[in-house]
């Protein structure tokens, strides 16, 4: 009777782990994501990718429809090199969309926003991006504007 | 002069020989181990004795530090209006950190002290020696499977640490502060990752904490003087010694998961 009472006792205390562990994998993790790894990828050259990181999201009108899977530096052109994996859900994008680095919030993390184009083909697997805008880089905003500044009579509505 | 050297030296070799019984010793255990396909009731009434009876304190103090986190990290984020990674900030730092370097630390202090005790006392008391007399071997019955019972308790109390912390951060965060609950969840699943995150933290640290704070305890009792003094002594070195153990690995366990070395 008192065995039978102990394996009872460690029989929940072993659920209650294995639940909480159920609890962190599930809710607390990626794992509902694991799946966008199937998608297919698309890379785009950057002039400046400033904090751009692997894993941040890749969104088409403020929606997440990927994630950045690889950064890398093109030794030719020193462009970098940004691979990004596309949810097959989303596969008719138009081959000239664009893309470009942009900062949710003013201290926020940097991803990357698509633009859809106008053609009639689709990116597919391997496909390259042509138009891209690199991000804002702060310093150099700044720089831009104190030597717009300096010259005097630049109107700032002027800078590109 | 000769005297302080040959101090020294008796120091050192006193020492590396202690190391070197604690490590034949670990061996033994698991040689023990087999033993338990025989007969796992051994291991179910240690399971009970170190995990069961180990939850509530687990429990409550899991519930306690996530709030404490919840509270603390709201009153930091609120700052630059970045409350709703509070999620991410209680989720990352209970999962990597806090919840295996806690659990090893309140089962050190909750279940090693008393295994240390219990063995010591075997042992004062001449148990272990009454059985070798009966020619039997005291490691696949006494030890082995205490120390299997606290490997496997360690890494189950740990996700239930976690867990409930984490739920600690979120009653505290959305329920009493008022941030967003669809925020708290998203950013959170965000920014913690399956592998690198909750493998790493939560299993794989658990499973080495709670094999040193085990063999630690169990040496311990085994290695203690059979007088009472050297039973407090023993348990009392079992929760420095452990404790200690478990945050030097801890850093050498995080340099190596998530440092950039």
């Amino acid at each position: 009777m008192r065995q039978k009472n102990l394996e009872l006792m460690v029989g929940v205390f072993v659920a209650l782990g294995l639940a909480a562990f159920l609890l962190l994998a599930l809710k607390v993790s990626d794992l509902t994501r694991i799946g966008e790894n199937e998608g297919y990828r698309i890379t785009a050259h950057f002039e400046n990718i400033g904090g751009l990181k692997v894993r941040a999201p890749v969104t088409l009108g403020g929606v997440r429809i990927g994630r950045v899977i690889g950064i890398d530096l093109d030794s030719q052109s020193y462009e970098a090199v940004v691979t990004m994996s596309i949810d097959p859900r989303y596969d008719r994008l138009p081959t000239d969309s664009s893309a470009s680095v942009l900062t949710s919030g003013l201290l926020g993390e940097q991803y990357v926003g698509l633009e859809p184009g106008g053609m009639d083909s689709y990116l597919g697997d391997g496909s390259v991006l042509k138009l891209t805008q690199s991000a804002l880089v702060l310093e150099k905003l700044i720089g831009r504007m104190l030597t717009s500044a300096a010259s005097g009579d630049a109107p700032p509505a002027k800078t590109p | 002069m000769i005297a302080v050297l040959r101090s020294l030296g008796q120091f050192v070799l006193n020492k590396l020989a202690r190391l070197g019984r604690a490590n034949l010793f670990l061996l033994s255990l698991l040689g023990a181990l087999t033993f338990l396909f025989k007969r796992p009731s051994l291991l179910i009434r240690q399971l009970y004795a170190v995990g069961v009876l180990s939850l509530p304190i687990i429990l409550v103090s899991g519930l306690f530090v996530g709030m404490v986190l919840g509270l603390q990290g709201y009153a930091n984020l609120v700052d630059f209006g970045a409350t709703s990674s509070l999620g991410t900030v209680v989720a990352l730092s209970l999962i990597r950190e806090l919840g295996p370097v806690l659990t090893a630390l309140l089962y050190a202090g909750r279940a090693g002290s008393a295994l240390t005790a219990e063995i010591g006392l075997m042992k004062a008391t001449e148990q272990l020696a009454s059985m070798q007399m009966m020619a039997v071997d005291p490691f696949p019955r006494v030890l082995s499977p205490r120390f299997l019972a606290g490997c496997l308790a360690v890494p189950i109390l740990t996700s239930i640490f976690t867990a409930v912390g984490i739920l600690g951060g979120y009653f505290v965060a959305v329920v009493q502060l008022g941030v967003d609950g669809g925020a708290f969840w998203a950013q959170m699943q965000a920014k913690v990752l399956l592998f690198e995150d909750i493998v790493n933290g939560v299993i794989i640290k658990s499973i080495v904490f709670g094999v040193l704070a085990n063999w630690i305890a169990l040496f311990e009792g085994y290695e203690a003087l059979p007088t009472s003094e050297g039973v407090s002594l023993a348990t009392t070195r079992t929760v420095v010694v452990t404790s200690l153990a478990v945050l030097s690995w801890d850093f050498l366990l995080t340099a190596l998961m998530f440092g950039a070395w």
